[in-house]
């Protein structure tokens, strides 16, 4: 191409680009570098940590931030545009982020979308949560893929101090996070037929919401005994979702030990874990986990194939349950998505039936429990005997 | 539940030719279906009246019929081969309407056929706007409200029912005319007049608009065990009132929350299971409103379509071939996703990137059509592009459509706006036009805000905000410098789409200045993957774009690597054709043991699956990107050779050492008019005389000596491109200043210090004879097909009905054709394809042009004579010689199967109903259809009927003819007597006949003349005119001729404007009532050489 002319610059009418954002590293604890720049809220002399991970939904982010599962992580997400619908209250999923930051390639600057009061970056510092963009989130999903999910440190400080704060971060194995997100006192929500007592390991409001149509839902703190529990006399018991390593939350398991056989139980995610430990199996840790909304699942019963939202970096052990059946399989890797046990009449998934964010194929799982519940003459006798 | 037993064969329809609205994705949706179908082990029947598509290769189908779809033919077909089932969901909108046509006939029942795909109900339900409105309602959907009106009192009551703003959508019209948005009574009188006039059956839909409403596609796949997938979704840029087809689209959808989109995945699901589509794939359209999330269905297509074809490329996920395999019994589960290679198909793809997806119109070739964008598609290509993110895959989709731009403006182009004052701008802006973009960002240049603009286009903020983060970074770069850039300024800049030549133009220096200061800041390429898993797991498929990111992807290999460069987006002049060549070049080269690279941006193509190839490269072509991939792929050769005119304006920019073929000199020595010249006068070959300028005055002083009629066109275009027939001084003033005019703005075809126009004495009545030949290293030369126009020269060659072989031209022509054509390709050292355009006058044999590459006929060519043209001519670019090819089998005499093969021109009048249909030097067909039989005359009728135009059996033939083509005429009419038609004429046509002794049933008046006796336009409109042919007398755009011919196409009464075609119809119709409907299959016409099939 040949020599243009200079073009005579109109005086920009938009200023220049705003102060530019200040640059910012991410420094995984292997040492590996991305560069980009500081967004969200300001972490103490410029360094936050944590546990990263990836996400692959293409939206729900605030979904994703505000779920307490993430409770000690970093959630880098795949998709590039992050922030583009704002951000509302609609759409916590708790009642506060428990994440330990985000990666993203973009962050939306002007948000559109009816429903949306705030933009994405002024939610981030509302609630102190501190972020880097413009990474190239692409390679830090394919080096989690190989090397697994690991600790991070990521901000403005100096790339040692990074690297330091690295290594230093202890990660989520071993550590109860639970304790950190669950409620304090116990509370009470919903007016269905039935009466639900709900451990709150980490509950997302997306939960809350589908057990309110079918129970008189009670939350109760992750360390309520099982005895107190029985004294309500309930006609189901929810385990919730939650961050981090179900080997932590023993307690959890033994209350648990107590309930099986008692009462129907309905489980999901690390409610799950804890239920499938309960009834001897074991669990393990995921080489990255499973964080999307596009993991397809096939149901045992009938072979349906679902579409489903995941969370969790830990999952039950091939083989490890004895006298439950396994009900759900992820289809991309065979990881146990479900399992059942008839005589004891419980059940859970791994993965989220109430969406928030993801799809709605399973949500027929709440009515499962529903099934279950009515099926308990136990629990309809406590009843005004409307049925 | 496994693949299905119970059915052994299946007919496949494909969508014929390429026209507005349906183009190449659906050879690439029926050429996965055949291929994979054929995997299984199923018996392949396929129709398809498109030559130029993969789909109709011999390989790809067991028996490949390219005939017409027409209801009688396909009968005939099935008949003859019986299937156990028809596949009609991979065919568009006219495979479906076969389908349904087959049924109300009672074939499927008569031969026991099952329809797969989706059953004869779901595409009723689907496709009757009632019934699909009735079903959504039912199913708690809400759709627009609307309704039928008949007469102009019943639309005022529908209206005012409904409520203002109204839309009004006649029903059974073309190019929309009569639609329109109604915004008070007045306009709705005022429309609903107009379109109860324009509807042949006088019936108006009249419904709510929601015009600038959020506009979003799904693309939905579902087994028949009832599991269903959202395989991408869809966010137009232009809202509700631009079609989806014309509207600039960009995946996945951009500013839905999760509980908005979740909301209409649950919508697009209950819609597919109500409608009935048991297994495949659907694109079904919503509206939202940007004020409070209400949200609407549009409407539904119950098979693959455009978008899905978009989807795949944008997402990895082959919906067409997995529609295949669902149709015969397999669920989503059972089948892998061949990218991954591990997980099943039965999982929503997710993606770490944006895709956008940009139209190409044509607008120049039909003045007299408004380039205003509405309801009824009108664009005739579309380019995609890929990038991290929309500013960035904005940027290179502009750039990809070669429109001489080089980005979202900074770009000499982009001083077309500079006067227009701000409002006026807001103005145009708000109205959907091709610039729109353009429009935008100068817009926010100006510092005019987000809001304003909004409020003026409906076009998303967030969108706007993305444009406003490009123009913010001009201004920055501006103010730094050229000499002052950072590391990270370059970074910012390229991620945000820059090209380099725009900041070449940016900042007053080369584009290669630009290129050598980036790389030397170590800003450089990387290439992602498209994964479908937003890289999740680990792909298989190497599908690569490129984007300024940390991580490279891409690891070339050291095995023998050829790269191909296609042919962007489809445009008129150069579409599907080109494609297929490239295509082929793959396929052959892959077989013959190299590594094929293929680079392109056309979404719709087959070069664009990603298992065409070894690698794929979706990029724009343009010199800075295809640079990129040579340097990440370091290829052994690359061939620019058979993809039309883009590939070939590269060739002077790459590595002379890299191109493959005929060498660049070669092809500038027959580009270059005063080379060229040389080269003929001392080939001793004739042209016509003619010389080139680079303004009026040179212009005149060639006139002068050569004398008009004369032609004048630009250098370097395809489809003859603002060519013209100029008749006098004005004429040639008129046609210099406007090419001037283009030239100041870069754009295509516009006349520059290195791009002079040509003028050339223009050769009336002469036959125009097109070549295709082969020529190697060694000076071996093979002659692919010497073809006879059936229109004069004059006509566009793309725009003229072609034959093999030569129905008139006498032996000693077509052997001094040949020998000019050896001579020339000799003369060019030509390695690979040539293509020769001839006129012969009075036995005299002109030559016009030659293009040293792939032309538009070598698939049409390929399949009346089953040499494959573009195979060979790969093989002979990497250096194999004929005799070697010979040898393998791939060279081979044509097949002489007694059969003659007549192409046939598809042209797009129907969408630009003011547009007269008269044909000329300038190209305007989309898209072409192929008519083989055993006679000229059958093979004529067929490609007729095939384009549209079946010609009739009986009834009165209308003639109006220029005095020039009165003797030919003559010839015609009487034939048409012969065969019992009446012959209606007008005045002067018909004392000449009658002279000549043709009697003539009536004499009409001139149009608007004497009220008495009823004008052509009457006759025609009332249907007393089963044939037309009408030839230009006048020049006027709006001559008396231009109401007649508009008239025919407006009421689809098949419309002749040469004499030459009409002798041909004549000798057509003879034969089509002399012998009995035949159909005969690729497969038995390329048999043996010596079957001479029974008349
Ligand atoms: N009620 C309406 N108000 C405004 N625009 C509409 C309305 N219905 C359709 N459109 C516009 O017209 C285009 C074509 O309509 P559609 O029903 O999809 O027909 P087609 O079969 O040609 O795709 C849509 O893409 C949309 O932009
Ligand atoms: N000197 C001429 N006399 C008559 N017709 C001509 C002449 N030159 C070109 N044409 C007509 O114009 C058409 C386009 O010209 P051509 O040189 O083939 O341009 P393109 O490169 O677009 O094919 C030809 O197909 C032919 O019908
Ligand atoms: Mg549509
Ligand atoms: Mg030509």
């Amino acid at each position: 191409m040949t020599t243009t002319e200079p073009r005579p610059q109109p005086t920009p009418a938009t200023p220049a680009r705003p102060a530019r954002r200040e640059d910012a590293l991410l420094v995984l604890a292997d040492g590996t570098i991305f560069e980009g720049e500081a967004i969200g809220a300001v972490p103490p002399n410029g360094v936050a940590t944590g546990e990263v991970v990836f996400n692959t939904v293409m939206s729900g982010y605030q979904e994703v931030i505000t779920d307490p599962s993430y409770a000690g992580q970093v959630i880098a997400f795949t998709y590039p545009h992050i922030g583009n619908y704002g951000a509302t209250d609609a759409d916590d999923e708790s009642r506060r982020p428990f994440c330990r930051g985000i990666v993203v390639r973009d962050l939306a600057r002007r948000p559109s979308n009816w429903r949306s009061d705030d933009d994405l970056e002024a939610f981030l510092v509302k609630h102190g949560v501190p972020g880097i963009a413009g990474v190239d989130t692409r390679r830090l999903t394919r080096h989690i893929r190989e090397a697994g999910s690991m600790p991070c440190a990521f901000g403005t400080a100096d790339e040692a101090t990074l690297k330091q704060a690295a290594q230093d971060e202890p990660g989520t194995e071993g550590i109860d996070l639970v304790a950190t997100v669950s409620t304090r006192q116990p509370y009470t929500v919903g007016h269905g037929r039935f009466s639900v007592v709900a451990y709150d390991f980490g509950i997302k409001r997306a939960i809350l919401r589908h057990l309110e149509d079918i129970a008189t839902v009670e939350v109760v703190p992750a360390n309520t005994p099982a005895a107190a529990v029985l004294a309500r006399n309930p006609d189901g018991v929810f385990l919730s979702n939650g961050p981090g390593d179900p080997a932590a939350v023993g307690y959890a398991v033994d209350t648990i030990k107590e309930l099986v056989g008692k009462v129907p139980i309905f489980g999901i995610c690390l409610g799950h874990q804890l239920l499938a430990l309960a009834l001897g199996g074991e669990t393990y840790k995921l080489k990255f986990g499973h964080h999307g909304g596009n993991h397809p699942v096939r149901r045992v019963v009938d072979n349906a194939v679902e579409i489903t939202s995941q969370n969790h970096n830990y999952a039950v052990a091939e083989g490890s349950l004895t006298h439950s059946e396994v009900s759900h399989v992820n289809l991309n890797d065979g990881v146990i998505e479900g399992l059942r046990h008839d005589g004891k009449r419980a059940f859970s998934v791994q993965y989220h039936p109430e969406a928030g964010p993801g799809p709605h194929d399973a949500r027929y799982l709440f009515r499962w429990f529903e099934e279950e519940m009515a099926q308990d003459p136990a629990g309809a006798a406590t009843k005004d005997g409307a049925h | 539940m496994p693949r299905r037993d119970d059915i052994e064969s299946i007919l496949v329809i494909g969508s014929g030719p390429i026209v507005i609205g349906q183009a190449s994705e659906f050879d690439y949706s029926g050429t996965q279906a055949c291929r994979v179908l054929k995997e299984e082990g199923y018996r392949i029947i396929l129709v398809n009246s498109n030559p130029a598509t993969i789909m109709t290769d011999p390989e790809f189908a067991d028996r490949t019929y390219v005939e017409p779809l027409d209801p009688d033919i396909v009968e005939a077909i099935v008949e003859r081969e019986r299937p156990d089932a028809i596949l009609p969901t991979l065919g568009g909108q006219t495979a479906l309407n076969l389908a349904m046509a087959l049924v109300e006939r009672g074939v499927p029942e008569k031969f026991g056929i099952e329809l797969i795909g989706a059953n004869a109900e779901a595409i009723a339900t689907a496709e009757n706007r009632d019934k699909f409105k009735a079903a959504m309602t039912e199913i708690g959907l809400k759709v627009p409200d609307s309704g039928f009106a008949y007469t102009l009192d019943e639309a005022m009551t529908v209206g005012r029912e409904i409520g203002f703003p109204l839309i009004i959508r006649p029903s059974y019209i073309l190019g929309g005319q009569g639609t329109g948005i109604a915004h008070d009574e007045d306009d709705l009188r005022r429309l609903a007049t107009t379109g109860l006039a324009a509807s042949p059956v006088s019936e108006i839909l009249i419904e709510r608009s929601i015009a600038g409403w959020k506009e979003y596609e799904l693309e939905v796949m579902r087994d028949h065990a009832d599991n269903c997938v959202i395989v991408c979704s869809i966010e137009n840029f232009d809202p509700m009132g631009v079609h989806t087809g014309d509207s600039i689209t960009v995946a996945p959808a951009q500013t839905l929350s999760d509980v908005e989109y979740q909301r209409m995945r649950d919508a697009a699901f209950a819609c597919i299971r109500r409608i009935g589509v048991d297994t495949g794939g659907s694109n079904i359209q919503f509206a939202i409103n940007p004020d409070d999330g209400d949200m609407v269905v549009i409407e539904m297509n119950p098979r693959v379509s455009r978008s899905s074809a978009l989807a795949s490329k944008a997402t990895g996920f082959p919906i067409a071939k997995i529609a295949a395999r669902l149709a015969v019994g397999y669920t989503l589960d059972e089948i892998t996703n061949d990218i991954t290679g591990e997980t099943p198909a039965s999982f929503e793809p997710t993606i770490d990137y944006v895709v956008t997806k940009i139209p190409r119109w044509a607008f120049e070739k039909f003045p007299g059509q408004p380039a205003i964008l509405g309801t009824r598609m009108q664009s005739v290509g579309e380019a995609m592009a890929i990038g991290r993110t929309f500013p960035e895959s904005l940027q290179k989709g502009l750039r990809s459509l070669e429109h001489g731009r080089m980005g979202l403006n900074c770009d000499p182009a982009e001083r077309l706006l500079d006067d227009v004052d701000d409002d006026e701008l807001v103005r145009m802006a708000a109205v959907g036009t091709p610039d729109r973009p353009f429009q935008l960002e100068a817009a926010l240049r100006r510092g005019i805000s987000v809001e304003r603009l909004y409020q003026a286009t409906r076009v998303d903020p967030w969108f706007l905000d993305q444009i406003l983060q490009i123009v913010e970074e001009r201004a920055h770069l501006a103010e730094t410098g050229y000499s002052h850039v950072s590391r990270r300024d370059w970074r910012r800049a390229k991620r945000l789409g820059f090209s380099d030549a725009q900041l070449a133009y940016l900042w007053g220096v080369t584009e290669a200045d630009v290129r050598e200061a980036r790389l030397a800041a170590g800003v450089r390429t990387t290439f992602k993957t498209v994964d479908t898993c937003g890289a999740e797991f680990e792909a298989r498929t190497p599908y690569h774009y490129s984007t300024y990111e940390d991580e490279d992807e891409v690891h070339t290999t050291d095995a023998r690597k050829i790269m191909i460069l296609g042919s962007g987006p489809n445009r008129i002049g150069q579409g599907i054709e080109f494609d297929y060549c490239c295509v082929h070049a793959s396929l052959a080269l892959r077989a013959a043991g190299f590594e094929t690279i293929m680079v392109n941006c056309n979404p719709e193509t087959v070069s664009t699956d990603y298992d065409t190839s070894n690698r794929l490269y979706f990029e724009p072509l343009t010199h800075e990107d295809v640079l990129n991939v040579i340097e990440a792929e370091q290829p052994d050769g690359v061939i620019v050779a058979l993809g039309g005119q883009t590939p070939l304006k590269l060739a002077g920019q790459i590595p002379h050492s890299l191109v493959l073929g005929t060498s660049p000199e070669s092809i500038d020595l027959a580009e270059d008019r005063e080379r060229w010249n040389a080269l003929c006068a001392r080939l001793e070959i004739p042209q016509p005389a003619g010389g080139t300028a680079t303004n009026f005055e040179q212009a005149k002083e060639i006139v002068d000596r050569i004398g008009y009629p004369a032609l004048v066109r630009p250098s370097y275009v395809l489809g003859g491109r603002a060519m013209e027939i100029v008749y006098d001084e004005d004429g040639l003033r008129r046609a210099m200043a406007e090419l001037a005019g283009f030239g100041s703005l870069g754009k295509e075809g516009g006349l520059s210090a290195e791009r002079p126009v040509l003028v050339d004495r223009f050769l009336e009545d002469a036959i125009e004879v097109d070549v295709d030949a082969l020529r190697d290293a060694t000076g071996e030369v093979v002659i692919g097909a010497v073809m006879e126009h059936v229109e004069e020269a004059g006509v566009h060659s793309g725009d003229s009905a072609c034959v093999i072989p030569p129905p008139t031209l006498p032996h000693s022509v077509i052997e001094v054709i040949e020998d000019y054509t050896r001579a020339i390709a000799a003369a060019l050292d030509v390695r690979g394809l040539i293509n020769v355009q001839y006129a012969v006058k009075s036995g005299q044999v002109f030559v016009i042009e030659a293009n040293p590459r792939a032309s538009r006929t070598v698939p049409f060519v390929a399949k009346a004579t089953g040499v494959p043209l573009a195979k060979i001519a790969s093989r002979i670019m990497t250096g194999s010689t004929i005799a070697e090819l010979r040898e393998e089998g791939l060279v081979h005499p044509p097949t002489s199967g007694g059969h003659v093969s007549v192409k046939e021109a598809v042209l797009p009048f129907n969408r630009f109903p003011d547009v007269d249909t008269v044909l000329g030097p300038e190209m305007r067909s989309t898209g072409e259809v192929m008519g083989i039989d055993l006679t000229f005359g059958l093979a004529f009728a067929k490609s007729q009927m095939a384009a549209g135009n079946t010609l009739p059996e009986e009834g009165a033939v209308f003639l109006s003819l220029a005095d020039r083509d009165k003797p030919a005429g003559l010839d015609a009419a009487r034939r048409f007597v012969e065969h019992g038609f009446s012959i209606v004429a007008t005045s002067g046509t018909a004392a000449y006949l009658e002279e000549h002794g043709v009697p003539v049933a009536r004499v009409v008046a001139k149009v608007g003349e004497a009220q008495d006796v009823p004008d052509a336009v009457r006759l025609i409109s009332n249907g007393e005119v089963q044939l037309v042919v009408n030839t230009p007398r006048g020049r006027g755009p709006r001559a008396d001729g231009a109401y007649i011919r508009t008239a025919a196409n407006v009421h689809k009464v098949p419309c002749l404007t040469t004499a030459a075609a009409a002798r041909a119809a004549a000798s057509g119709m003879a034969d089509w009532a002399k012998h009995p409907l035949q159909v005969r299959s690729l497969q038995e016409f390329h048999a043996d050489d010596q079957l001479q099939l029974p008349l």
